[in-house]
């Protein structure tokens, strides 16, 4: 067949923050290496993060070490992180961030020109490095000009539509032009998923169009395994008003820089929805909350700053009794706490985003916010020193990958993950290509069926409208599968999947292969469905409610439940789960947990 | 509910044309929306570039009545109504197709400029920096790379001259040389390679920046002065006497 076709030791699928740390490191290792990316270099979703980076660096706080880390992050995944893992993450963080300052990132200052930090949810104190609002933006900026140097070739505007395979280990990557609608084909010793996330599995999510599930989905179909797929992040502020503008994200930075939360009566109710597991260190009346916004070092954490699925699921109380804002959300007030001027240098592109978009000036008025669909703390099951997948080749970084967050994820240990995992993934899979002594096979007969599947749009004679099909997943989801769930929807869930799995597979696009967006949705709905179907099923069999998941029918976190994992593997074309034990933690670890 | 009509680009490099579309207006919306709403219903493959609908990638760059800005940040209220909304590709890239058009050129550029080179860090292994002088680079750093001012610096698109690497890359040029950190010096490729001197400061990109970056007086002009302050030109000499401007101190 003659199609065009690359070469590489290493093939780096994603562009953000991971699969660009990996691709750097790498190459650095001396690999031949190429970056995929669906849309241009340096608009990976990564560059919308805001809030910033945790590393216990203890430039604001000099209490903060990577023990403290390592506690929080287990405490806020609600005791499902992967232990290797968390404590790989806390202790290198603080190396990772200074690199990047290495290589030109300018993070906000202390007053002794060292790297300022920020408190965050469910961090103990202050640990985020940030750029004002705009932290992921100076991440993959950073990145991408540092990146551009290191001799990785970049495929800008790329998709990978399929993972290529010799015998049960990888051999490259299937893909098309966006552009041009032409195919080409990727031959790799060794492949990084760094895709990023799931968010367009649900109809308000704070994620762009990339966020489809791609790397959980290819890593699927390649016979990975994938963990913990049940534990979706709903952020508890995107924006609620106007439509148009429905689910984009309002950092929480606005709570850690001091922003309440109020009901329509203007109570500030958050002290009302305090988990005994973080009663020790959370103020329990405001002139105390107060106290610690003036920096009071004895005055405990206000409320709004409890991990995101408590403070999510709160909001939603509100709302169900009748308190909630007009548009079915809350208040979040930070112009009564700070001036004009503070809340304008410390949220400038916030303050920006509701005076443009929601016709609202933040420094004198609330704004009005509701839970959105953010982040998967699920994904490609890996080892956690080696970022290998279980198929021979195939490694995953960043949001694409599950273990280290857990049931919930904590503000900020994101963009830390992506390049401490990042540069993990892309130093065993260059080691990996380097041992690799026999050459690397793909059969026509597998390009021929990719082929026919990426084609399939065009010659069905179906009469499904990509878009429809699409929205009527996203509904499906939110209705059955969302914040809040329950034994019967979940199951209606699945089977709705099923009749949506056959309407996708009638899906007609019109006009040619050159820049078809029609086309573009068409095949991405087949890795929404698959990784719609991994969250449906792994939350119907955690029979408890633990972070991200939350069922109504069992309101308790159990310990029969803490004690298994949940893995989705295909067999024999269908979609497998099974409960495994975690690893146990070693003692000296859980007396850090006190 | 309240219809509005819309003239969108339809076609690619051989042949195009506007078309037209009506969509109906819902409180708050977006030129970016109302595009969506087009793709969704009635026109399917219409090719669009779209990220963060948030103004935080840079991504969907247009001509929007012939004004070059953002769709997701461009809301309709904004525009007037009672005429169609016509929305172009930028006008300076080659065309692709509809409003997508080929800005790799912006990445080859790129390339050209090298990469920082710090100074050593200090013994206790920190680097130190004062807000102060971040500050000031900081902003050019707000750079989502929309392109907008490549597309509307009148060397570029008038005179097709491509060896100037254009305000946004001036920009960067300027993050560099103002590093507190960066140890290179950078100013004649500035002079030569990048070719400053075309630019003649006419502000028309910093008028379309969506992020508001000065990207003429806070960063082109105090780089000309360097150019200028480290070449002796007379020119520059002479172009410092009429703007009253003095060479900036902290080179
Ligand atoms: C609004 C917002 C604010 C956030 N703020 C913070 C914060 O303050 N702190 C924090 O820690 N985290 C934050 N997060 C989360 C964090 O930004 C993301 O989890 C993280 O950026 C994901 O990075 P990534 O590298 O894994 O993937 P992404 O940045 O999502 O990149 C994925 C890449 O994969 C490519 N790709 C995907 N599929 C394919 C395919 N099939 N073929 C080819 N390429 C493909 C894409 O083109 C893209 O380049 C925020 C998220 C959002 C939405
Ligand atoms: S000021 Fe200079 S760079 Fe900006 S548009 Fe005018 S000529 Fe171009
Ligand atoms: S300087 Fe402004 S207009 Fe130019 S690319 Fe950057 S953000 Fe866009
Ligand atoms: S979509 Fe990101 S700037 Fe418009």
């Amino acid at each position: 067949m003659s199609h065009e076709i690359h070469e590489h030791d290493v093939l780096v699928i994603g562009a953000g923050g991971a699969g660009l740390r990996a691709a750097i490191e790498a190459s650095a290792l001396g690999v031949s290496v190429g970056l995929v990316s669906k849309s241009l270099l340096g608009k990976a979703h990564t560059v919308m993060a805001e809030g910033g980076m945790a590393a216990s660096l203890g430039n604001t706080d000099d209490r903060d070490d990577w023990k403290m880390h390592f506690r929080d992050t287990i405490r806020g995944g609600k005791m499902m992180g992967n232990w290797k893992m968390v404590e790989i993450f806390a202790k290198e963080a603080p190396d990772r961030v200074n690199e990047l300052e290495e290589w030109g990132a300018l993070f906000d200052r202390t007053e002794d020109g060292r790297i300022a930090q920020r408190n965050f949810g469910g961090h103990r104190y202050p640990r985020l490095a940030h750029v004002g609002d705009r932290t992921g933006l100076e991440m993959i900026r950073t990145l991408q000009n540092h990146g551009i140097h290191q001799g990785v070739d970049i495929y800008m505007e790329c998709t990978i539509v399929e993972l290529l395979m010799d015998g049960d280990r990888i051999a490259g990557a299937f893909g098309y032009w966006r552009e041009s609608g032409k195919f080409v084909i990727f031959k790799a010793k060794a492949v990084i998923l760094a895709t990023g996330g799931v968010g367009k599995c649900y109809r308000f999510t704070s994620n762009s169009w990339e966020c489809t599930g791609d790397g959980q989905a290819l890593a699927y179909r390649a016979g990975a395994s994938l963990v913990g797929m049940e534990f979706v992040q709903f952020h508890p502020t995107g924006m609620i008003w106007p439509p148009s503008v429905r689910g984009v994200l309002v950092t929480e930075g606005v709570r850690g820089d001091g922003g309440i939360l109020k009901n329509n009566l203007g109570e500030r109710f958050m002290f009302n929805y305090i988990p005994e597991m973080f009663a020790a260190e959370t103020a329990d009346t405001v002139e105390e909350a107060s106290r610690w916004l003036e920096k009071d070092p004895n005055a405990r954490r206000p409320p709004e700053l409890l991990t995101r699925d408590v403070v999510a699921r709160s909001i939603r109380a509100e709302r169900l009794a009748g308190r909630g804002s007009p548009h079915g959300g809350a208040f979040l007030d930070i112009a009564s706490q700070r001036s004009p001027e503070y809340i304008k240098r410390k949220l400038p592109s916030m303050y920006h985003q509701f005076k443009h978009l929601g016709n609202l000036d933040i420094t004198k008025e609330p704004m009005e916010v509701g839970p959105t669909c953010h982040y998967i703390m699920g994904g490609v099951l890996v080892d956690p020193e080696t970022a290998g997948s279980d198929v021979p080749g195939l490694y995953s970084a960043g949001e694409a990958a599950g273990g280290l967050h857990g049931a919930n994820r904590l503000g900020g240990n994101s963009l830390t993950d992506l390049i401490v995992f990042g540069r993990r993934a892309g130093q065993y899979a260059a080691e990996y290509a380097k041992s690799l002594k026999s050459s690397i096979k793909i059969s026509d007969a597998q390009l021929k069926q990719v082929e026919k599947v990426a084609i399939a749009p065009f010659e069905d004679s179906g009469k499904e409208n990509p878009y429809q099909v699409f929205q009527d997943l996203q509904s499906c989801m939110e209705l059955n599968s969302g914040i809040v769930r329950v034994k019967s929807e979940l199951e209606t869930c699945l089977v709705e999947l099923e009749k949506l799995k056959e309407r996708a597979a009638k899906v007609k696009v019109e006009g040619n292969r050159h820049f078809n967006s029609g086309w573009h949705y068409a095949l991405d709905l087949r890795n929404l469905l698959t990784v719609s179907e991994a969250i449906s099923l792994s939350a119907l069999h955690r029979e408890e409610s633990r972070g991200g998941h939350t069922r109504e029918d069992f309101p308790d976190s159990t310990e029969k439940f803490e004690k298994v994992i949940t893995i989705v593997k295909e067999k024999g074309g269908k979609m497998t789960w099974k409960h495994e034990p975690k690893s146990e933690m070693p003692e000296e670890l859980k007396e850090l947990l006190a | 509910m309240k219809e509005v009509t819309f003239r969108v680009f339809r076609g690619d490099k051989e042949k195009g044309e506007l078309k037209e579309y009506k969509v109906p207006l819902s409180e708050g919306m977006v030129v970016l929306d109302a595009i969506h709403e087009i793709q969704a219903t009635e026109a399917n493959d219409l090719a669009v570039r779209w990220n963060c609908k948030a103004g935080k990638c840079g991504s969907c760059g247009a001509e929007i009545n012939g004004k070059p800005r953002l769709m997701c940040m461009t809301r309709m209220d904004v525009l007037p109504m009672d005429k169609p909304v016509t929305v172009e590709p930028m006008k300076r890239f080659p065309l692709v197709k509809d409003l997508v058009t080929d800005v790799s050129w912006n990445f080859e550029v790129n390339k050209r400029i090298r990469p920082l080179k710090p100074q050593p860090r200090q013994a206790d292994g920190t680097h130190r920096m004062m807000q102060m002088d971040v500050e000031r680079i900081q902003e050019f750093h707000k750079c989502i790379e929309c392109f907008l001012c490549q597309n509307v610096c009148h060397v570029m698109r008038d005179h097709k001259i491509t060896d100037f690497i254009g305000p946004r890359f001036l920009i960067r040029c300027a993050t560099l040389v103002m590093h507190p950190l960066d140890t290179e010096n950078r100013l004649r490729e500035l002079k030569d390679d990048f070719r400053i001197g075309y630019c003649n400061i006419t502000k028309c990109c910093t008028e379309v920046c969506p992020e508001e970056i000065g990207i003429t007086d806070n960063a082109i002009i105090p780089l000309k002065e360097r150019v200028a302050g480290a070449f002796y030109d007379p020119l520059a000499w002479l172009w410092r006497l009429l703007t009253g401007k003095k060479a900036d101190q902290r080179t």
